[in-house]
């Protein structure tokens, strides 16, 4: 996709967070029952693995697992992928419910589509429940913040970044994080279980 | 992208001149952070403009008048919590004493939608921390123990968000009230990462951070901004304290007009 085509979509997120005009019509016309700490409120557009762009409200509807990565890591973030794809098989074999499994990158210029489309092959993450998400600096930097997830840009290609999981319900509204590498994934897949029931 | 969003983008794109505030230009350079340095190297900051005066409770009510979302009744609380604006009487009610002090109970989100309407940008924490290292005199006055004791006496006073602003002397770039009355939003404060702080699961902070030993404290001495540093890591982004407020930056190429 083409720079000009892609600047309006960023130019969207960066006014329309802020500076919506809202008049009773359109108030009316959003989601006038979405809860108020829904992630869906925060208005934003990303590239996932196939290239595909969309809003992250395209998500409503279904329970969302969500974790922030980078491709080039090396430490963490293979504990944190082996952490889904556990929590993942775990929950699969409990439940039907169709769940939507989040790796939102934290470094959006190293990694486009076909670093993210690359690193799920490699992981073997290629069914569609899984979703690779390439945003903007600004787009992943208010995800992190409506998720208390903290990281840093250390050198051209490596990030500190604290290590959560969280799990959304339907509606968006963050319901568990869990906080650390390779612990117990038994509350967290209850609680993923219990959500999409 | 539908009609609606394009729609807004214009609304806020119209200029807001009213609005506007005196900015300070703030030459860049490179110094050593107290947190955030990697590996201890120095760290880079490019020219920018500031707001020379911290936002005040009368401009924020401006820019809630024309930007209806971020009012009191309508604020969604995912991006600023029961405490927004909790001094004023209603949606457009500040009290007359509050005018022309730091707007305070302000979440991340609604300083960040004030600057990009107008514009503008929160600043980062590199450039807040490097405008605010200076004194009336000179660029960095770290290394002077009077410069750290008079910080860290404002902080110990009560109910300085009720001061009002651009009473005290300028600092060397032109700048007031950097310290003394409220602390400010910075855009990145999530970068902030100082380890053992957060939710843990009775699990090591081993576990918590990605080389999370190579972003540490170089100079814990330096107090004031060890506090600085340990709130911007407790707060959320849509949280809202009372010793809490925001001023606005730009980058110094993008043609900002100095005003006198």
């Amino acid at each position: 996709m083409s720079l000009a085509r892609q600047l309006p979509y960023f130019l969207a997120f960066l006014f329309l967070l802020g500076c919506q005009e809202q008049t009773l019509d359109s108030s009316a016309y959003l989601d006038e029952e979405l809860d108020e700490m829904s992630i869906y409120h925060l208005p934003s557009e990303w590239h996932t693995q196939s290239g595909e762009l969309i809003a992250l409200e395209d998500l409503r509807g279904t329970p969302l697992v969500s974790v922030m990565i980078y491709t080039a890591c090396k430490t963490a973030c293979p504990r944190l992928v082996a952490d889904m794809r556990h929590i993942e098989t775990a929950v699969k074999s409990k439940t039907k419910k169709d769940i939507k499994y989040l790796m939102i990158s934290i470094d959006p210029t190293n990694d486009t589509p076909d670093k993210l489309m690359q690193f799920a092959k490699d992981n073997q993450m290629t069914d569609d429940k899984w979703l690779f998400l390439q945003g903007t600096e600004e787009s992943v930097r208010d995800f992190a913040n409506i998720l208390a997830v903290k990281y840093k840009q250390i050198s051209p290609i490596d990030f500190s970044h604290s290590n959560i999981i969280s799990v959304f319900d339907r509606n968006g509204v963050l319901q568990f994080q869990k906080e650390g590498l390779g612990m117990e994934n038994d509350e967290i897949i209850n609680k993923i279980i219990s959500i999409s029931k | 992208m539908n009609i609606k969003n394009l729609l807004w983008i214009w609304m806020c794109l119209l200029p807001i001149q009213t609005m506007a505030q005196e900015m300070a230009l703030v030459r860049g350079g490179e110094f050593l952070p107290l947190y955030g340095a990697v590996k201890n190297e120095m760290v880079q900051v490019k020219d920018f403009y500031m707001d020379a005066k911290p936002v005040t409770h009368a401009d924020f009510l401006e820019f809630v008048q024309k930007n209806p979302q971020w009012k009191k009744s309508m604020v969604k609380k995912i991006f600023a919590d029961e405490r927004y604006l909790t001094a004023w009487d209603g949606d457009q009610q500040v009290p007359s004493e509050l005018h022309n002090s730091p707007v305070n109970n302000i979440s991340w989100f609604a300083a960040k939608a004030y600057c990009e309407c107008q514009g503008k940008r929160l600043p980062t924490v590199d450039e807040w921390e490097y405008a605010a290292m200076a004194d009336e005199k000179i660029k960095d006055a770290r290394k002077d123990s009077l410069y750290n004791v008079k910080i860290i006496r404002t902080y110990e006073k009560p109910k300085t968000h009720l001061l009002k602003v651009g009473q005290g002397e300028k600092n060397y770039w032109g700048i007031f009230d950097l310290h003394g009355l409220v602390w400010e939003w910075t855009q990145d404060f999530n970068s902030v990462i100082i380890a053992g702080e957060s939710r843990n699961n009775g699990n090591g902070e081993k576990g918590l951070f990605c080389a999370s030993g190579a972003v540490g404290a170089n100079d814990l001495m330096n107090y004031a901004a060890f506090m600085r540093y340990a709130i911007r890591a407790s707060l959320k982004a849509n949280h809202t304290v009372t010793t809490k407020g925001f001023r606005c930056v730009k980058d110094a190429n993008s043609n900002y007009l100095v005003q006198k």
